[in-house]
């Protein structure tokens, strides 16, 4: 079970946590003004890299806050304790 | 009755019942040593060829000597050589699979999580000395050890530690940790996890009397030591799976710890020198060496040595021989052993074959904790490598066999993890030992012969050499295809002992080096755990939360039946004497169209949001308009996924200007305050807006009917209840029966209705008033759920799955227009949305009006089916009798279905398909006329 630094609480185990995928998926400032492969592409496409990739965390069971860490998926390994 | 027993050993005795014969032994025995000191030799018969097999290993390596334990509880597969003999025990021998108890457990099982700097695995010399170094410097340390004693192997061997003997040794060190306050001591402790960062899982058995009979442990360290041991290896060669072939240092270790011999005359058949340690010291427990078959040619030097004094003076030792076969006595246990080499073949009488074909380190832990794995040529063993976690590894674990060396290397360890963890560890004596030096040990994994038939590499699942080499000629090279393919190490033991010589006979026959096979992956647990103890207090009323609401007991004492809706236990139906649920339900529906009825709706849930953006912020979540709400007004909302598909639905009320109230289903609560919090954080973290759960806060009675006008005026004469004063879609502080309440205007059933909300404790008052009225009904979920259907309303989650718009619910009108955006508008103008063929809810009418279609039916065009692939049209998402419709009615989503309303579909069930109409959705009212009473 991996040990998550929740940049509120400190490191917790990953029960108290909820994962929310790729971080730095920004809602589109404009969804009418895409065309519907963009859309999609917002929607249904996600990177899936082995390695280094920033996901988003909810301390669902603690503070209830969202944060965004990098973690390499090949190891599990956290690389920054800061959220962003 | 033999006895085994060494003389002069006394103690305590106990008595046992084994495979229906009574037996003796003695306090501190394992079932395993009261067996052989009772001279019982064949204790199972193996569960595929039905070949006796005896006593292999002494502890939880055990690859033969599964038992059932029959008394006091029924526990199956449990080891004979780890079992603690206790006065009354009833086993039998189990040759295969064991039997679940047939009756409850009445034992207790527990769980406790735990932290240290420094957690050391195993209490042997290693992992003894690593733990005192270790809580000498202040460190939190915690010692888990699997057996009922410290000491590792020390009372095996009984060797000498510091002068004194290795037993009262370790009761020092022992007593060291006792007066450490940071140091814990958990004996009958396997750790058998090790997963990500530090985070191991023990089981611990506890002493009879504990609180608890086993308790799981989960630690998390900063450090780890693993100081786990090592096992010694088998050779493979024909007849090894006789009773009576034994590991050597298992012998040993019943002559020294348990004072039993488990023969008269042994022959002793070794690659290296630790054998004859062995030896010794059961020539000097009195057990005749009958020869020493030792694989190296060159050594001479211990033959030389042997011949001069001690308990082997004048053993003969045949240098450069190997066992090719054994004889067998009736019983099927080893009568004489054949050995070959440059002096030709003997047959020598024996009924002990001692093996030791060198020693594997416990690297499982290790292995399992991500570290690799390498092939040391001179150990002839896999040790560890680079480690992946912050782990390492002490004594004989890593290949270290001297007992100077393990202490010494304990004492290293020990220290560095402690520092490692920024502590300072005093300068730390290590213990003294005698120093030994060996000859290089030989290597010999397999006895070469024609026939390997009976050459076993795996004694439980009864894989033979023969088979292996079945594999690799059906063209297997993996050491893990080999294993499923032939089902080597996948008992109960995982191969403890002889999943290496299984990579070595995969090598030998397809010509690879072992150390470029490797082995098969290591995973937990390393030693069987029961799932009792797994699932601790977790069972029963503990296994998962039962939510009530604070009507609950009175729905208990008027006899409801109760449904769960998500951790919540919601009435069902309140049936009456002699009333089945058709008509119970039927009955309560009528009260509810024709007079009052009262459900209890406080399991909706409620979500407080509050803020100057509050309104702003709700546009963005739900497809209609909130921001337009007046204050004292409420409105029926849908939410969407940004896929566009509908994720829950509810009303919301305007409490302020910059406070609302909204309802959630009862099962959705959790997950629509999680959605709401995850777009403030994470979208828009610059709307003030604030929003919390208070759905336990409220008592909340809907009152429907008719008559619920007349009802609600009784109890609150303060309120103006006519429509034009009270209209739909309102709210109203009042008080109710006496209690302060907020009362809304809204219907789930079509009918006239309420939902009177009162603060939580006064629930059970209000439901009082309002059935006491004498004119209420009380209803349950069913007639809930039929009267809702018969009006089209939607459950979302029982009509709807996840691929369900608002137009597919035919609830264009709850989609704005006007908004800008709104979370899911951009996917309602994809062009998959609109698509004619979607499937939209419709109702269904059976042509049969008393055939009650099942839920999660399909549905066909044609009224015999063709042959497959069969298009469905769609299916059954609710279906209900009602009183109303005098007949049985559905919901569906079928493709195109608001095209389709008027034409007659069909229904699979099972014989020929029956005909059904499609129907707008709306079955009941359809023009509203019934809301205002």
């Amino acid at each position: 079970m991996l040990l998550i630094p929740c940049p509120w609480c400190g490191p917790r185990d990953e029960a108290e946590f909820h994962y929310g995928g790729q971080a730095h998926v920004a809602y589109p400032a404009d969804p009418a003004a895409l065309s519907d492969e963009e859309w999609a592409r917002y929607l249904f496409f996600r990177d899936n890299p082995k390695g280094r990739f920033a996901e988003r965390w909810s301390h669902t069971a603690g503070c209830r806050r969202w944060f965004t860490l990098t973690r390499d998926t090949a190891t599990g390994v956290f690389e920054s304790e800061a959220g962003a | 009755m033999t006895s085994r027993r060494r003389e002069g050993v006394a103690g305590e005795t106990l008595r046992f019942r084994y495979d229906g014969r009574d037996y003796e032994g003695l306090r501190g025995d394992t079932l395993a040593a009261a067996l052989l000191a009772n001279g019982v030799r064949a204790v199972v018969r193996s569960g595929g060829l039905g070949r006796p097999r005896g006593i292999y290993a002494s502890w939880t390596e055990e690859p033969n000597a599964l038992v059932q334990i029959e008394e006091p509880f029924p526990e199956p597969m449990l080891q004979a050589t780890t079992v603690e003999l206790y006065d009354g025990l009833v086993a039998t021998g189990l040759g295969g699979r064991g039997r679940l108890a047939d009756r409850p457990d009445p034992a207790r099982y527990d769980a406790v999580h735990a932290h240290c700097d420094v957690l050391v695995v195993g209490a042997g010399p290693a992992g003894l000395a690593a733990a005192t170094a270790a809580a000498a410097s202040g460190a939190r340390v915690i010692l888990a050890d699997d057996r009922p004693a410290a000491g590792g192997c020390l009372p095996d061997t009984g060797e000498t530690v510091d002068g004194v003997s290795g037993t009262t040794w370790a009761a020092g060190m022992l007593a060291e940790l006792a007066g450490r306050p940071e140091a814990r001591v958990l004996p009958r402790t396997t750790v058998f996890g090790y997963y990500d960062d530090n985070y191991l899982v023990a089981v611990e058995r506890r002493e009879e009397g504990a609180a608890s009979r086993e308790r799981i442990w989960r630690i998390r360290a900063r450090r780890v030591v693993l100081a786990t041991g090592a096992h010694e290896r088998p050779i493979a060669f024909a007849g090894n799976d006789r009773p009576g072939v034994m590991l050597a240092g298992a012998a040993r270790a019943y002559a020294n710890r348990y004072g039993v011999l488990a023969g008269r005359r042994a022959v002793v058949f070794t690659t290296g020198d630790g054998a004859y340690d062995a030896a010794r010291d059961l020539a000097a427990a009195g057990v005749e060496i009958a020869a020493v078959a030792d694989v190296r040619r060159d050594a001479h030097a211990l033959d030389e040595a042997l011949a001069v004094a001690g308990p082997l003076a004048g053993t003969e030792v045949l240098t450069g021989h190997v066992v090719t076969g054994v004889g067998s006595a009736p019983d099927g246990s080893v009568a004489s052993v054949t050995v070959s080499g440059p002096s030709g073949e003997r047959e020598i009488e024996a009924d002990l074959l001692l093996v030791s074909g060198g020693w594997n380190p416990v690297v499982h832990l290790f292995s399992q904790s991500g570290g690799a794995l390498r092939f040391d040529e001179e150990l002839h063993a896999f040790v560890p490598g680079e480690a992946a976690q912050a782990v390492e590894v002490a004594g004989a674990a890593r290949g270290v066999y001297t007992l100077a060396g393990c202490l010494e290397d304990g004492v290293a360890t020990g220290t560095r993890a402690a520092e490692a963890a920024g502590f300072r560890v005093p300068p730390h004596p290590v213990p003294a030992a005698e120093r030994v030096t060996a000859l290089p040990s030989g290597r010999l994994w397999l006895v070469p012969a024609d026939d390997y038939e009976t050459h076993f590499v795996d004694l439980q699942r009864e894989v033979t050499v023969a088979d292996v080499m079945r594999a690799t000629g059906a063209g297997l090279r993996s050491v893990e295809h080999v294993k499923r393919y032939t089902t080597a190490g996948t008992a109960h033991d995982q191969g403890k002992l002889f999943g290496v010589l299984t990579s070595a006979v995969v090598a030998h026959a397809t010509g690879v080096e072992i150390g470029d096979l490797g082995t098969t992956t290591f995973r937990a647990p390393y030693a069987p755990v029961s799932f009792a103890a797994l699932a601790g207090r977790d069972r029963g009323m503990l296994h998962d939360p039962v939510r009530v609401t604070s009507l609950h007991g009175w729905h208990a004492a008027h006899g409801a039946l109760f449904e769960n809706v998500g951790q919540w236990k919601r009435p069902w139906y309140y049936p009456r004497p002699g009333e089945d649920m058709e008509t119970a339900v039927l009955r309560e529906c009528r009260a509810v169209r024709e007079g009052a009825g009262a459900m209890d709706a406080s399991t909706l849930g409620k979500i407080d949001v509050q803020g100057p953006d509050a309104a702003e912020f709700l546009d963005r979540l739900y497809t209609n308009m909130m921001s337009t709400l007046k204050v004292g007004a409420i409105r029926y909302g849908v939410m969407c996924r940004a896929d566009g598909m509908v994720f829950d639905d509810g009303t919301v009320m305007r409490l302020a200007e910059d406070r609302f109230l909204a309802t959630t289903t009862t099962g959705n609560a959790a997950a629509v305050l999680d959605w709401m919090e995850e777009w403030l954080q994470t979208e828009w973290p610059s709307l003030r807006v604030y929003c919390t759960s208070v759905t336990e806060h409220w008592a909340t009675v809907a009152l429907a009917g008719p008559r619920s006008r007349e009802v609600l005026a009784g109890l609150a004469p303060g309120l103006a209840v006519d429509a034009a004063s009270f209209p739909f879609m309102t709210w109203r502080d009042a008080e109710v029966a006496g209690i302060p309440a907020r009362v809304c205007r809204i219907s789930f059933s079509g009918e006239l209705a309420y939902e009177i909300n009162v603060n939580a404790w006064d629930g059970l008052a209000l439901w009082e008033a309002v059935v006491g009225t004498g004119v209420v009904t009380p209803y349950g979920t069913e007639t809930m759920h039929v009267l809702r259907a018969e009006k089209g309303y939607p459950i979302i989650g029982q009509d709807t799955d996840g691929t369900v718009t608002p137009a597919d619910l035919g609830m264009d009108w709850v989609v704005s227009k006007k908004k800008a955006d709104f979370v899911g508008k951009r996917s309602h103008a994809r062009a998959d949305t609109s698509r004619p063929d979607r499937k939209h809810l419709v109702g269904l009418l059976p042509e049969d009006p008393g055939l009650l279609l099942p839920e999660g039916a399909h549905l066909v065009a044609t009224s015999r089916l063709p042959e497959p692939p069969v298009r469905a049209l769609g299916h059954v998402t609710s279906s209900y009798r009602s009183a109303a419709l005098g007949r049985t009615f559905a919901l569906a989503l079928v493709s195109g279905g608001r095209e389709r309303i008027g034409e007659r579909l069909y229904v699979p069930l099972g014989g020929d398909p029956v005909p059904v109409t499609v129907t707008h959705h709306v079955l009941y009212d359809p023009e509203g006329a019934r809301r205002d009473g």
